[in-house]
């Protein structure tokens, strides 16, 4: 809470800055112009104000966030260095448990159970630590504030380039901002890299990627008994899923986009497209649910009156209800494709004579390939990366089959029960998730690319 | 140029009746394949059209049910010969808070050792006219167990109840509710039931007289999850849980997905380093959920050690993976914005950034909002990343703040669904699954109400 | 072949057409004969409602929505909107070649068998072989193809692809055809070409063009009808209309008052 009120501190500072810059700028401004000098003045009182404000309080912030990120850490330190012997040995989860415990204590949320003197004596000493951390912290935003807020003030003079500064500040802001989605993807590849290399020094690359048995005993590190990690059945569970999603999802998706695109009347297209695009919307563990127990039992029911043996949770089942989830998909990037290939190329078959089927199937199909095999692809890529309808309906054994009627396992199934169980995070039963992650990473990239690819380039011819 | 002339025609396509009987002759199976093809269509769009009923009528039909819940009006006497603990310690005036603190917790250990079965029972046993004391055991599986905390949460709260009669609604258990509402077979032999034939006679007999009643239930909304009192599983946790990670959403993933924007439509120089920020931003669009999982369980809990299940680490995976669906539309929405408008703002002498911020960004103010509704709504589902950040884990109270142990709806589902007690579950699941569609429909509903409202034309 | 002179055969007969868009009337009763054998070209201003009759004759009105057709036009002496006709038949024998080239994305080859294997018109290659030479000297395009006939269509120049336009159209062998604008996308040497083509073409077929370049019409056709604001305001043999305009509306617009 103490937070809150420097921020909102902050805040007041900010606007009392920006009103001390544009006070000071306004009267400058105003004698100039009683000089008749209009051209001195290089920006507007408001883009002094706000640069006053700026320099006034942001790096008053920044200084406030990095010791709120520092300070818990360094009072942390303090208080293991006078804790008992005992207990300052313990290892990292333990330690934290005691730590959370004491930083409780300190702050009256008390959780039950008797108070040993130790504890009261940590509690006393932490709440001291925090309190001096606090005082430290506003002596340097205030420092921070004070000559912020002197050193720009005193800069406000006609031949500022306040509007300059400003806009370097604002472009700053945005440059920053487009580089969080490139440092999310070199977050993504390092963080998996480094866990996978790691994973790598229990499990060799080679009983990795072509090992043909999934099996990571739930074993502690060194025992001895690790388990085998082979990535095949996995590999095979994943793509036999998106396969049966996709023999679903193309032919409805790909007839429905040419019927609403070519023939549908506009008032059945107006209700029918955005309705098909629910579909989309709809979460996954939504439809893993209804997987599980609606369509899996149906399945079931089926095949048991025709004699098939189908299990409710299948490979079969998380594909049918994958295949009815990436249906808008591709429905809706197909149409979008249909409608961008020219009414001309329609007519020169029409005007041959042709039927519109004939059209739709010589001309209009063959020339929309390209585009459509990008939707495809997108639509894989959706697939094999899907996790919530195969946790739940895809059976969850790593079978090395190509039978879709028999339950199976794939990569994102695996990562979730890897590092949902109770594994040390450094144990290679944890460490492998990363290791299937980073090879989900690189197929659905692998995908995504082509396909990103192709349909610009089907775009641009066409525009 | 003009051989034509001297060329001999072909021998087939010469003459127009040749060509006419040609093509009469090929007429009807071509007819016929058009037909067929058109038909093909409009099955498929029908089918995608059923898949959607099917889907919604599943869920609903098995959800709604569980919007009502089975509930008995009791007039509890708390009475002071079983509620008989001491006075209820208040802090003195020399006392220490650790010391008054250590008494508070003598006190309410003592009030846990209260039989508030005993409580329940009491009211129970005058509805009960064949009751004899030998079946004393089994009415404790009438009413959920959560209710007697809830009695205890009372006497804590205010012991002045003690000595008084409250009437009260009480939620009966779990099978009880599965009974009543016929989601177990009736039929079945009594080893395979869940409640013995006498509670379940006990049961009809209540609902019967009316006393136990089907009740819209407010436990679904109001409590957190529960294990130990299945009848009193909610979902406010998860309410909690998911709002403080939509607020992070909002506040992190938009704006920053709209700066990013910005810069890359109106100011990034055209050249390799935006082209592979373009690429990189579309691909990552496309990323699959989980691996936004993996990133916030390396680098969030692992590397900078913040809490595991928490909404703020929920929230920055989730923001990460809505940021590239934010840029795209709002990259798109601004750059359907005619560039006269910019060029209009610049030739009135104004800077690049005021164009942008003065004349452009208003106007793209829809269609942003749209976007990041929709982006917000697609966050709200998502459930594979958050499994990895450790919000599986069960927990039994709304948290305080957005660093406490949480789950969020879409994870909740998942709990739910797994619950042994399937026949109470799917129900109960259902309706968690309504709660949110209907959370995301409302949120896509606002942003086609928005561009509706606030639609430029140009 | 006969000269349309005296008394010569008709091909189409159009009587009181009318054609709407929606509530919009583009076509206001239309009385016209096509000749066989004839070049006859459509001039008018913009909108005038030439390009709308000429995509009557071939029912490729029907493809755009909320767009009617009364009156008749008789091919051969049938009504081509009585409810027996077939339009997939009607433009096997009124073919179109359209205002901007379109090539189907496929080989040359291809884009010429096209019309023949969807209209079941050979039964064995050698006899596709044959059409689609034949068709593609007739459209003076074969000396420049034939040694790609399986690269690509849309890889020719624009007036090698109208051309090859105009190849596939009397690949199944039309008795009429039409031409929209054939040449507005392409530049004078291209248009010269394909206007000595219409010449030659106008042997084995009837031709109706619609153009907006009045010396396009004098140069290609035999007879000229002007359109103006959804009539037809006059129409006579080529030399007669430009230099003897009957209407003071065609002098006018031929003589440059209005375009």
């Amino acid at each position: 809470m103490n937070n809150l009120i420097v921020i909102a501190a902050l805040l007041a500072v900010m606007t009392l800055a920006y009103q001390l810059g544009m006070a000071k700028s306004g009267k400058q401004a105003s004698r100039l112009a009683r000089e008749k000098n209009h051209q001195a003045m290089h920006s507007r009182p408001h883009h002094h104000g706000a640069l006053v404000a700026f320099w006034a309080t942001v790096p008053a912030f920044a200084i406030f966030l990095l010791w709120s990120w520092f300070a818990p850490w360094m009072v942390n330190q303090m208080v293991i260095a006078q804790l008992p012997d005992h207990l300052a040995q313990l290892s990292g989860n333990e330690l934290n448990a005691v730590l959370r415990r004491i930083s409780n204590i300190a702050n009256d949320f008390v959780s039950g159970g008797v108070l040993a003197d130790w504890e009261i004596a940590a509690a006393q000493y932490y709440r001291e630590m925090q309190e001096i951390a606090y005082a430290i912290m506003l002596a340097l935003v205030s420092a921070a504030v004070a000559l912020g807020l002197f050193l720009s003030y005193r800069k406000v003079n006609p031949a500022l380039r306040a509007r300059n500064a400003m806009e370097k500040v604002i472009k700053a802001v945005l440059i920053i901002s487009s580089t969080i989605a490139i440092l999310t993807t070199i977050g993504i590849v390092l963080s998996m890299v480094g866990e996978t290399l790691r994973f790598f020094t229990y499990v060799s690359p080679t009983d990795f990627f072509f090992g043909t048995t999934w099996n990571p005993r739930f074993s502690t590190v060194g025992t001895g008994q690790q388990g085998e990690f082979g990535l095949l059945p996995l590999l095979s569970g994943t793509l036999l899923v998106a396969s049966v999603a996709l023999l679903v999802a193309i032919p409805l998706g790909l007839l429905s986009a040419i019927y609403l695109a070519e023939y549908a009347p506009k008032r059945l297209r107006n209700v029918a497209k955005p309705i098909i695009e629910i579909l989309a919307g709809i979460p996954t563990i939504v439809y893993g649910f209804f997987a599980l127990v609606t369509v899996g039992p149906f399945l079931a029911g089926l095949g048991d009156s025709v004699g098939l043996d189908i299990r409710a949770t299948s490979a079969l089942t998380a594909g049918v209800v994958m295949g009815i989830m990436i249906i808008p998909f591709i429905s809706s990037l197909s149409d979008d494709i249909l409608t961008q290939v020219p009414k001309s190329l329609r007519d020169g078959s029409l005007g041959l004579g042709a039927t519109k089927s004939e059209t739709i199937r010589k001309v209009v199909l063959p020339a929309a390939l390209p585009g459509i095999s990008g939707a495809v692809l997108l639509a894989a890529s959706r697939a094999v990366g899907e996790t919530m309808i195969v946790v739940l309906a895809a059976g969850n054994s790593p079978n090395l089959t190509a039978n879709p009627f028999e339950a199976v396992s794939t990569m994102t199934v695996t990562i979730v029960n890897q590092l949902t169980g109770d594994n040390d995070f450094s144990s290679p039963q944890s460490l492998v998730a990363f290791a299937l992650g980073l090879t989900l990473f690189v197929i659905t990239l692998i995908l995504n690319i082509v396909a990103l690819l192709i349909v610009r380039k089907f775009r641009e011819q066409y525009d | 140029m003009t051989e034509s002339s001297s060329n001999s025609t072909p021998s087939a396509a010469t003459q127009g009746w040749s060509v006419q009987d040609k093509v009469s002759a090929s007429l009807r199976s071509r007819k016929r394949k058009e037909k067929a093809f058109k038909n093909l269509g409009l099955a498929s769009v029908l089918v995608s059209l059923a898949l959607v009923a099917i889907l919604f009528i599943n869920i609903f039909s098995k959800g709604i049910p569980a919007f009502w819940q089975t509930s008995m009006e009791l007039d509890i006497y708390f009475d002071p010969q079983i509620v008989n603990v001491p006075e209820k310690p208040v802090q003195q005036a020399d006392e220490s808070f650790y010391d008054f603190d250590n008494r508070l917790q003598e006190w309410e250990t003592e009030l846990g050792f209260v039989n508030f079965n005993a409580l329940i029972n009491n009211a129970i046993i005058p509805l009960l006219p064949d009751f004899e004391r030998s079946q004393t055991r089994f009415l404790t599986q009438l009413i959920t167990s959560g209710e007697r905390h809830a009695l205890r949460q009372m006497v804590m709260d205010d012991p002045s109840v003690i000595g008084q009669t409250k009437t009260l609604r009480l939620l009966t258990a779990a099978n009880i509710d599965v009974w009543l509402k016929g989601n177990i077979d009736r039929d079945l032999p009594d080893e395979q039931q869940q409640l013995p034939a006498l509670v379940r006679d006990w049961a009809d007999q209540l609902y019967a007289e009316g006393a136990i009643q089907n009740r819209f239930s407010t436990a679904l909304f109001m409590n957190p999850d529960s294990r130990s009192s299945l009848a009193s599983a909610g979902l406010a946790g998860a309410f909690v849980g998911s709002f403080y990670m939509m607020l992070i959403v909002i506040f992190l993933a938009i704006p920053m997905g709209v700066a990013a924007a910005i810069y890359l439509e109106e100011f990034a120089p055209k050249n390799k380093i935006t082209d592979v920020i373009e690429v990189n931003i579309n691909n990552l669009a496309a990323v699959p959920s989980i691996i936004f999982g993996l990133l916030g369980a390396a680098v969030f809990i692992n590397w900078f050690n913040l809490p595991m299940s928490a909404p703020v680490v929920g929230g920055l995976v989730l923001s990460l993976m809505t940021l590239p669906t934010v840029i795209i539309a709002t990259r798109s929405t601004l750059r359907a914005i005619p560039p006269s408008i910019r060029s209009a703002a610049l030739g009135l002498g104004a800077s690049r950034t005021q164009t942008v911020f003065h004349h452009v960004l208003p106007l793209a103010i829809p269609g942003i909002l749209t976007g990041s509704i929709l982006g917000v709504a697609q966050a709200l589902g998502e459930t594979a990343p958050l499994l990895l950040i450790g919000m599986k884990s069960f927990v039994a109270s709304v948290p305080q703040t957005p660093f406490d142990q949480s789950t969020a709806l879409p994870v909740q589902i998942y709990l739910w669904q797994g619950n042994e007690l399937r026949n109470f579950f799917e129900a109960r699941t259902s309706a968690a699954i309504i709660v949110l569609l209907m959370l995301m429909l409302s949120l896509n509903a606002l942003a086609i109400w928005l561009r509706r409202k606030l639609e430029v034309r140009w | 072949m006969t000269q349309a002179q005296a008394n010569p055969a008709t091909t189409v007969t159009a009587r009181n057409v009318e054609v709407f868009y929606g509530d919009t009337q583009a076509i206001k009763g239309i009385d016209l004969d096509v000749h066989t054998n004839e070049v006859l070209s459509f001039i008018g201003p913009s909108g005038c409602g030439k390009s709308t009759f000429l995509r009557c004759l071939n029912r490729m009105n029907d493809t755009i929505a909320g767009c009617r057709v009364t009156g008749s036009i008789e091919l051969d002496g049938k009504d081509i909107y009585h409810p027996s006709v077939d339009e997939v038949l009607l433009r096997a024998r009124v073919g179109m070649v359209f205002q901007k080239p379109n090539p189907f994305p496929k080989s040359i080859y291809d884009n010429i068998a096209y019309g023949p294997k969807l209209h079941g018109l050979v039964e064995r290659k050698p006899e596709l072989d044959d059409i689609v030479e034949s068709s593609l000297r007739r459209a003076g395009l074969w000396e420049e193809v034939k040694d790609r006939l399986h690269a690509p269509g849309t890889g020719l120049s624009g007036g090698q692809q109208q051309r090859l336009c105009i190849a596939r159209t009397i690949a199944v062998s039309p008795e009429v055809i039409l031409m929209d604008e054939p040449c507005s996308a392409l530049d004078p040497i291209a248009t010269g070409i394909i206007e000595e083509l219409i010449h030659d073409l106008k042997e084995k077929f009837t031709i109706v063009i619609v153009t907006h370049n009045m010396q396009q019409a004098a140069r290609v056709s035999d007879r000229t009808a002007f359109f103006h604001l959804g009539d037809l305001v006059e129409v006579s043999p080529t030399d007669e209309l430009f230099t003897n305009p009957k209407n003071k509306r065609t002098e006018d617009y031929i003589t440059g008052r209005y375009g």
